[in-house]
């Protein structure tokens, strides 16, 4: 098993494009790394720079202490699962799976071992026989997951494996590759888009956004302390409020100002803020930390009306608005509500957040 | 007269169409009109077949069963010869001569051609400079056969050790210390090569095109997947790249197996058969237009037929299971 070690890895495509920035990354063994963000973050290319498939502009990449940077793939021990599985059509289930172990000349005997055990973990014995083609996109991924299994790496590479499937496969699949990797024990470094497979899978999570390391943690440090407004925004779903406000200080108290309504914040929170007096803020809040009262409170309240309810059996999300914002608020679905009716809400002010309107930055 | 002819030209062009469409019309109202359902659906392709059945009839099988019949009678076609024919032409040097020199150039024309192409539409395929290099490499396959052939006429042309050499291939060579300038067309057996460097030159641009298509339409992904898990880049190539343009090798090779039965312009113009460079079709040619024997040339074009249907048929038979596969 393995560590890897990313050191100020650069990407420069021939256009000029800085596709990787600065990135700095260390990934203990047997830990499962996610590489999040929107499309074009660069995660992608980070893999595939780990990989070898992508030469590395600047910095260093080390696999178990080792510099990689002009080591080609095949020395890397390393596997990777492909977007769209990249099964060899021409061969059968069985050759797919071999195919890295025949090339490296192992005993037929042990060729034969690994991979009835890795279809057997996986549960693709009966498919041995069977060519990609005659498969469906969730044995495809198996057969693909198989494939890096066989090998035994140091290192797996996941390259968003579950996008193509469907949301319920998906969901079957995610929870699967977490059983493997605590079955494994096993590096794994794992890219997405989709920050709930971050959130679910993930030892530990990468922020990235143009080619720049946002934040990296762990899934609930992520969720309540981001680093910086993206993130506070990325994580989570539905998303946090972000909502713009002016800081004053009435009476010795420090209060959030919002036009509508006002928040008082109480001491810690407050201080926090002084410097910000007279300046505006961004005041982030999460879904479910806008508490509904069934009757307006004295401070603190919110009074927002109604404009779409959905329903989701468990918990019911509300998009709210005051006269000037618009939030969007979880709540259990004690209650009924109907579209146009007033509804007030207290924020947990222990849950708020607060991020520097220049620099998008949180204020600690 | 002459514009009995283009008043002739200009009634085909009219009649000719208005006749097809009219047979379709009535044919169609002759089998939906009687009756209805599966029997229209069964007898209506039979009904669109018949014109093309007929054009292919009287200038394709007509022929080919009257050339077999020709090669069983006499130099004049005017008393039924038997096999004597067939049995002429096995005897005859130069007909077992130019047999041989059709199975060299079946064999290491399209072994070089396929290989050269799959090569270059390898290597081009990881240079910038891509559609230049297929352009100047294709270039060839876009000049006639007899053009291309004086001009390596040229490429060979030879002046005796001492001279200056006009031939580039000697000229270039003579650079070489102790190279002796070769008459390259005339040094048998070698010149059969010589002659087979002209098809090469001549369709490996033609084979690159075709590959380089096929190599196109192969993910990128199957050959990182591999390099992951541990090929070489030769292993890459021979695993999973070939094996998945097979069918693309398969086409070129017999398009090349069939060109290269039936190749006559390159020896035509370079040699003109002479010292044992002759090939089937320029056999043919020979004893049709300067000997004058109809029976004889008629049974080469029988051998080249039959030499032609395996090659046909395996080509079918590939495309059926094909189909059947999908």
């Amino acid at each position: 098993m393995a560590t890897v070690e990313l050191k100020n890895l650069c990407k420069v495509f021939d256009g000029g494009v800085k596709a990787v920035n600065e990135v700095n990354i260390t990934i203990n063994d047997k830990e499962f790394v996610v590489l999040v963000g929107p499309s074009g973050c660069g995660k992608t290319t980070t893999l595939r720079m780990i990989a070898g498939l992508e030469e590395i502009t600047d910095g260093e990449l080390y696999i178990d202490g080792t510099l990689m940077n002009d080591i080609p793939p095949k020395d890397r021990d390393i596997a990777m699962v492909f977007q769209n599985y990249a099964l060899y059509p021409h061969m059968t289930v069985y050759e797919n799976m071999s195919f890295g172990l025949r090339i490296r000349k192992y005993p037929k005997e042990e060729i034969k071992t690994r991979v009835h055990e890795a279809a057997q973990i996986l549960d693709i014995e009966e498919l041995l026989e069977r060519r990609p083609k005659a498969l469906s996109g969730g044995q495809r991924q198996r057969v693909a997951v198989g494939r890096a299994i066989v090998r035994k790496p140091k290192v797996f590479l996941f390259d968003e494996p579950l996008s193509n499937l469907d949301a319920k496969l998906r969901v079957q699949m995610r929870t699967e590759l977490s059983s493997l990797h605590t079955r494994l024990q096993a590096t794994m470094i794992y890219v997405t888009h989709d920050q709930v497979e971050a959130m679910t899978m993930g030892d530990k999570i990468v922020v990235l956004r143009d080619g720049l390391i946002q934040q990296i943690g762990s899934p609930l440090e992520l969720y309540n302390n981001p680093k910086n407004r993206f993130v506070a925004g990325f994580i989570g779903s539905p998303p946090m409020n972000i909502i713009t406000s002016m800081v004053k200080e009435e009476g010795g108290k420090i209060i959030a100002d919002e036009g509508d309504f006002q928040i008082v914040l109480s001491g810690s929170m407050g201080d926090k803020l002084k410097s910000y007096v007279g300046k505006n803020v961004l005041l982030g809040i999460r879904p479910e930390d806008l508490v509904y009262m069934a009757s307006p409170e004295k401070a603190n309240n919110i009074k927002t009306s109604i404009e779409v309810i959905e329903p989701l059996g468990a918990e019911i999300h509300l998009w709210v608005s005051t006269k000037t914002h618009h939030f969007i608020v979880r709540v259990p679905p004690r209650w009924d509500f109907t579209v146009g009716d007033e509804a007030n809400f207290k924020p947990d002010l222990n849950k708020i957040q607060f991020f520097d309107v220049g620099t998008e930055e949180a204020i600690l | 007269m002459e514009i009995a002819g283009i008043l002739f030209t200009l009634a085909m062009a009219l009649i000719v169409p208005v006749v097809f469409l009219s047979y379709l019309f009535v044919s169609e109202k002759a089998a939906g009109g009687r009756r209805r359902g599966t029997q229209t659906a069964r007898s209506l392709p039979v009904f669109w077949l018949i014109p093309a059945a007929v054009v292919l009839g009287f200038f394709l099988i007509y022929p080919m069963i009257d050339t077999i019949v020709l090669s069983f009678m006499n130099a004049d076609s005017t008393r039924f010869a038997g096999g004597e024919n067939y049995a002429h032409l096995f005897s005859d040097r130069a007909f077992l001569i130019a047999l041989r020199n059709n199975l060299l150039w079946i064999v290491f024309f399209t072994l070089v051609t396929v290989t050269l192409g799959l090569i270059l539409a390898v290597l081009t395929d990881r240079v910038r400079y891509e559609a230049v290099a297929k352009a100047v490499l294709f270039l060839p396959a876009s000049i006639s056969l007899v053009a291309a052939s004086v001009i390596w006429k040229f490429m060979y042309a030879f002046r005796p050790a001492g001279e200056s050499q006009i031939g580039l291939v000697n000229a270039a060579l003579s650079v070489v210390p102790g190279f002796q300038p070769q008459a390259w067309l005339f040094d048998v057996p070698f010149n059969n090569a010589a002659l087979m460097v002209v098809g090469v030159w001549i369709w490996t641009g033609f084979a690159l095109v075709i590959f380089s298509a096929s190599l196109k339409g192969i993910s990128k992904d199957l050959v990182e997947a591999a390099r992951i898990d541990g090929a070489r880049e030769i292993t890459v190539f021979f695993r999973i790249v070939l094996p998945l343009m097979s069918k693309t090798v398969t086409v070129v090779v017999t398009y090349f197996v069939i060109t290269v039965l039936k190749i006559f312009d390159i020896v035509y113009v370079m040699t003109n058969g002479n010292l044992d460079t002759e090939v089937l079709a320029n056999r043919m040619y020979k004893e049709m237009f300067n000997f004058r024997n109809f029976g004889r040339a008629s049974v080469i074009a029988v051998m080249l037929l039959v030499a032609v249907v395996p090659v046909v048929v395996m080509n079918m038979r590939k495309f059926a299971r094909g189909k059947a596969g999908k």
